[in-house]
């Protein structure tokens, strides 16, 4: 368990977290969800231990990071933004690197080292110094680092920036496949990802706590959720569509004889408007209920809060 | 301190990792053989000893040590493995000590490198070889106070080239402290016994007692204090500086 307990990181300038306070359950895959500069990073820094908060604070597992840092940090495994690695060195030498400061010895080191490095297949670089590796490449590095001692809390900022959507979707099913006894944090700005891979979602802006969810609570804010898309052969009624109990409104699509139907809150349409579809006979081609866009509700939520 | 061999280890090879140990042995090497054997005379001067190679190590180490120096925080600050290090379950102290003594054994195994003076001298007559030994412990004690103070200002510069030249001032002052140059600054003004401190500071005057044989505690405690203290100022600076 993470708790989260008004953490706040004053800069000299600017608040960069402002009294944010959660808490994180084994099995939880939270997505930390913010634009950029909301805190998101600064708030994993305090959590590893790497920035001391200017007040509040966080416990792992009960062990304060603050005072305890060193028994807090032996549970966490930490891809702090970027996958920094020494450069330097090769796969394998950084790995088992990684592995003796982990406190591995010996054939337990050598065991833990094939272990992450089969879980994220590196085994055909495993010879190569890192500064010779693609981006992707060097990222799974990064991620073998912080799976390498099956830690129980997991924390990895922005694990798939800049990566390509097959590496992507490899990264997700890594994280999948070790969600369930974990606790895992992961930054992101990408809201598919969110949709994807995490079971709740917080959304920071401005260092404070926005919203904490679900992905599907978070969805159902958005003002498409429940909306009905519909697109014709000709030209729809929008008064009589825009006239049917629990419809909110009704906005043109720039596809041609395309509309979106918008459900009041709480409200579910799709019965109403099949029915009007039926009675009035429209050749209707594509006919879609929407769970709500992620990013509708993002950009809702932060507007105005960060630069 | 458990998780010290791992650091010292890691740092150690990181150094073999690229030319640039090769190359900075090489630089020493020569350097000092120049320096032995032109700028100290060492076959005019007609004795068995090794004080022409030992009188110039403070002024060959002030490019060279903060060369090397230079990158021990500057290079992790730059491409952010400090986030990495400073995150893994190891103290400041594991950390900062791995460092330095990876970097001062790298120090020692340049020094030992030399061996073929000790050669030479004792082919050429008969030196005092426990001298020579305490001119090697010195000299290593000086390259340790030197990578101490270049230790604390490469965390405290991003860019390494800043590292450099910070160390080598630093260092330059520890050197001259013991001269006229520096103390007639004081001397108008201040106490006699402030006086006598910044004196005592001096690594000339230290350096040149062990070299000549003088294994003095006072000079070793000196030594020791002073890689100590700028140690300690490294953990510090390390924590202020981390995160820019």
């Amino acid at each position: 368990m993470i708790e989260i307990d008004k953490l706040t990181k004053r800069f000299a300038q600017q608040l960069a977290v402002d009294e944010l306070s959660f808490r994180v359950r084994p099995g939880e895959v939270l997505g930390f969800l913010g634009p950029n500069g909301a805190g998101k990073s600064t708030t994993m820094k305090m959590l590893t231990g790497f920035l001391a908060p200017t007040s509040g604070t966080a416990r792992i597992f009960g062990f304060d990071i603050q005072k305890q840092t060193l028994k807090a940090q032996r549970l966490i495994g930490y891809l702090p933004e970027g996958a920094p690695c020494y450069g330097d060195m090769t796969v394998r030498g950084f790995l088992e690197f990684i592995a003796g400061v982990r406190g591995f010895r010996g054939a337990q080191k050598r065991d833990r080292v094939a272990g992450a490095v089969a879980q994220v297949e590196l085994e055909k670089v495993l010879d190569q110094s890192i500064d010779t590796l693609s981006k992707g490449f060097k990222r799974r590095v990064g991620l073998a680092q912080a799976i390498l001692h099956d830690p129980k809390v997991l924390i990895l900022d922005e694990p798939t920036d800049g990566l390509d959507p097959n590496q992507k979707h490899q990264v997700r099913q890594l994280i999948q496949s070790l969600a369930a006894d974990k606790i895992i944090i992961i930054s992101t700005h990408i809201l598919e990802e969110v949709t994807a891979v995490c079971t709740r979602a917080v959304v920071i802006a401005g260092g404070r706590l926005l919203a904490d969810g679900t992905p599907f609570e978070l969805e159902s804010r958005s003002r498409y959720h429940q909306a009905v898309t519909l697109v014709g052969d000709a030209p729809l009624d929008e008064a009589a569509l825009a006239g049917l109990p629990g419809v909110a409104g009704v906005e043109r699509n720039p596809r041609e004889h395309s509309l979106t139907v918008l459900a009041l809150p709480g409200q579910v349409i799709f019965p109403q408007v099949s029915a009007l579809v039926a009675a009035r006979g429209w050749h209707i081609r594509e006919m879609d209920v929407e769970r709500g866009r992620l990013d509708e509700v993002f950009r809702t939520l932060t507007r105005g809060e960060a630069a | 301190m458990k998780q010290l061999p791992v650091v010292f280890r890691r740092e150690l090879a990181s150094y073999f990792a690229t030319p640039l140990a090769y190359v900075f042995i090489v630089i020493f090497l020569v350097l000092s053989g120049v320096f032995t054997f032109y700028l100290g005379s060492f076959f005019e001067r007609g004795q068995a000893d090794l004080s022409a190679f030992f009188t110039f190590h403070p002024w060959l180490y002030l490019f060279l040590v903060p060369a090397l120096a230079m990158r021990l925080w500057a290079e992790e600050r730059k491409s952010g493995t400090i986030e990495l290090l400073m995150t893994l379950p190891i103290t400041r102290a594991e950390a900062v000590g791995g460092k330095f003594l990876a970097a001062w054994v790298f120090a020692g195994i340049a020094l030992l490198l030399t061996f073929p003076m000790v050669v030479t001298v004792n082919y050429l007559g008969e030196p005092d070889n426990g001298a020579i030994l305490t001119g090697y412990i010195g000299s290593w004690l000086l390259a340790g106070g030197y990578l101490a103070i270049g230790s604390c200002l490469s965390a405290l510069a991003k860019n390494q080239v800043i590292a450099f030249i910070l160390t080598a001032c630093v260092c330059f002052l520890f050197i001259v402290s013991g001269f006229p140059l520096v103390l007639d600054a004081f001397s108008g003004w201040a106490p006699q016994a402030l006086v006598d401190a910044v004196a005592s500071l001096s690594f000339l005057t230290r350096f040149d007692a062990i070299s000549k044989g003088v294994l003095d505690a006072r000079d070793l405690l000196y030594f020791a204090s002073l890689i100590l203290a700028w140690l300690a100022a490294t953990a510090v600076v390390v924590d202020l500086k981390k995160a820019d």
